[in-house]
């Protein structure tokens, strides 16, 4: 390195063994500095250009009927993505209920009495399985779902939407409940209420901002998972609320249109992600305005 | 437990009620993982049983209609973008969260973590579609010539400029994999204690020699594990790879050529896949891709967790 230090051996630190001049050293720091500056600014404009061709492209296609009718066919005019909308809130209910109680009763556990040698397998195991490719998830969703019920399946998406949401919201259930104060709890137990009563009513009931703050983040995240609904919600070209049954969403969609070679199914396409990225950045922003609340109160 | 003061003979029932409910709870953490494998194990069977595992790995023939199936130009296609994604990110990624951590102003900092929590957020669909639309006309009309033009000699440039292929599925996993390895290096290095990184200011190194002395030795196992868990991200990444690499089961040396990845066969073929063999082949995939990103996601997170450990024993 330019600043004339050098590694002694691994696992001790540096020592310089002849520095330069002070103006060298200023320029080096001075171009290391910029460097890191740049590095900023070019993680950062792939991220405006996404935003804003979203927003460009996609703004043209919002009408109320893109909102609330089916898809069109290649050439008709017009045409929504209602269904998709509809799908996606829909499966991603379905899978709230499924992995919001195991999801928050995992990371309860995690911070109530995750300190044992369980615990800490648990939390591993959380960390890792939030690690684990969406695509083998919804894998694992057709075998347990599709193959028996020799059915593609709203339920089959939602159960995998579901085992994704798991790690990331057991995680971060016990970061919130830790940040609650020893002494709310203390105070509890010592006025005389159960265990169990203070972790459910003063605890959680004190963590509750920043439950919902993580809540949300993993429905956003849920909302935007496209690889585990390929092959177990499939699509579905019509309204559909049933579980049982192949369901569009909106992720979907836009891989559908995006893929086409058709000019007018490009243009569907940004606006199906304006349309998915209004209702992630929605649920990000009431989510911060949750954990905003906590910290204030 | 935290309360100290229950023991067990004393408890009441509803405690123990509630210390069962939420321990069975976390142990359904445990269960998800055993559901995974045995699910995938399952419907992989049948093709393992019919072409053997070693054979399956290494075989680069993948005909459904003839039921050969080879898992080698997948694996192939998985690495070499993978590998494009971690050298274009990795130097980025590192210098962000030195950039935020050790040189940037706090507002500076929140602007940008925002932002880059943000990057975060965005569905794998949208940076195929951005990919897709912007990105690759851009690589066939003014990158790839200008590579090719340069260093054509190079095997990595030849070929025909198509601007789908290995390179765009390369840059755009880069972008994704960004905030991860970004967040977790500055969560390595917040853990690092003021006063090593003080004590070589206060000995009159510059900021950049502060930063080469203390803080990358600290924290390179940190950072390590960072790198390898934008890895796995990037490994196990499909939609965006899909839309942009081309979906050609070939083996090409060339960075210009269209190629396939392990979750983009499976994202493809599932649906339709005929029959038991071909379903359990892409299963076999899928269990291939869980079993190597569960090994690289569980060394990173030893990884990072050493280099925490050792700050306490400092």
């Amino acid at each position: 390195m330019n600043m004339a230090m050098t590694n002694v051996a691994a696992g001790q630190y540096a020592i310089p063994r002849r520095v330069g001049s002070h103006r060298a050293r200023a320029v080096t720091n001075g171009v290391m500095t910029g460097l890191c500056a740049a590095a900023v600014a070019l993680a950062l404009v792939p991220l405006f250009s996404v935003l804003w061709l979203v927003v460009s492209k996609g703004i043209h296609s919002l009408s109320l009927s893109f909102f609330t009718k089916l898809p069109a066919p290649v050439g008709e005019l017009g045409g929504g993505v209602g269904n998709a909308i509809v799908g996606t809130l829909f499966m991603v209910g379905l899978a709230s209920c499924i992995g919001l109680p195991l999801g928050v009763g995992a990371g309860i556990f995690l911070a109530e009495r995750g300190d044992g040698k369980l615990g800490h397998v648990v939390r591993f195991t959380a960390e890792v399985l939030a690690g684990v490719p969406s695509i083998v998830v919804g894998v694992v969703a057709y075998g347990l779902i599709v193959l028996p019920m020799r059915h593609f399946s709203a339920m089959a998406g939602a159960v995998a939407l579901a085992i994704l949401m798991i790690p990331t919201l057991a995680r971060a259930t016990e970061e919130m409940i830790r940040l609650v104060p020893r002494s709310l709890r203390e105070a509890s137990l010592a006025l005389g209420v159960p265990a169990w009563r203070t972790s459910l009513s003063v605890v959680l009931r004190t963590a509750l901002g920043g439950l919902i703050n993580a809540a949300l983040l993993a429905i956003a995240r849920a909302a935007g998972e496209t690889a585990p609904l390929l092959f177990t919600a499939l699509n579905n070209q019509y309204w559909n609320l049933h579980p049982l049954q192949p369901t569009a969403s909106l992720t979907v969609q836009i891989y559908n249109y995006a893929i086409s070679p058709y000019e007018d199914w490009h243009d569907k396409a940004w606006g199906a992600a304006l349309c998915l990225l209004i209702l992630i950045g929605g649920l990000s922003l009431i989510a911060r305005l949750a954990a905003g609340r906590r910290s204030q109160a | 437990m935290a309360s100290g003061a229950d023991t067990p003979r004393h408890a009441h029932l509803g405690d123990r009620a509630f210390a069962a409910g939420i321990t069975l709870l976390g142990g359904a953490v445990l269960l998800v993982v055993g559901i995974i494998v045995v699910a995938c194990a399952r419907l992989s069977a049948p093709a393992f049983a019919k072409l053997g595992f070693f054979r399956f790995l290494t075989g680069s023939d993948w005909n459904p209609v003839e039921d050969s199936f080879g898992a080698l130009p997948f694996i192939y296609g998985t690495l070499v973008t993978s590998a494009i994604a971690i050298v274009v990110a990795m130097p980025v990624a590192i210098g962000l969260a030195l950039f935020l951590t050790e040189m940037s102003p706090s507002r500076v900092r929140r602007f940008v973590s925002f932002f880059v929590e943000i990057l975060a957020a965005i569905p794998s669909v949208v940076f195929g579609l951005w990919g897709l639309m912007v990105l690759v006309p851009i690589l066939r009309d003014v990158v790839e010539p200008a590579l090719q033009h340069r260093l054509g000699f190079l095997p990595l440039f030849q070929g025909a400029p198509m601007g789908i292929g290995f390179l765009p599925a390369g840059i755009v996993l880069a972008i994704m994999i960004l905030p991860t390895i970004a967040s977790v290096t500055i969560e390595v290095l917040r853990t690092m204690p003021a006063a090593l990184r003080e004590g070589a200011l206060a000995l009159g190194a510059t900021r950049w020699e502060a930063i080469g002395a203390v803080v990358l030795p600290y924290a390179r196992r940190g950072i390590m594990g960072a790198v390898i868990l934008g890895l796995a991200r990037a490994l196990g990444e499909t939609m965006a790879v899909t839309m942009l690499i081309g979906n050609q089961p070939e083996i090409h040396g060339s960075l210009f050529a269209a190629g396939y990845s392990l979750p983009s066969v499976i994202a493809n073929e599932f649906a339709e896949a005929s029959g038991a063999v071909h379903t359990g082949a892409l299963a076999g995939l899928a269990l291939v891709l869980f079993g190597v990103t569960l090994m690289l996601s569980a060394s990173a997170r030893l990884l990072v967790r050493l280099s925490a450990r050792r700050l306490v024993a400092a």
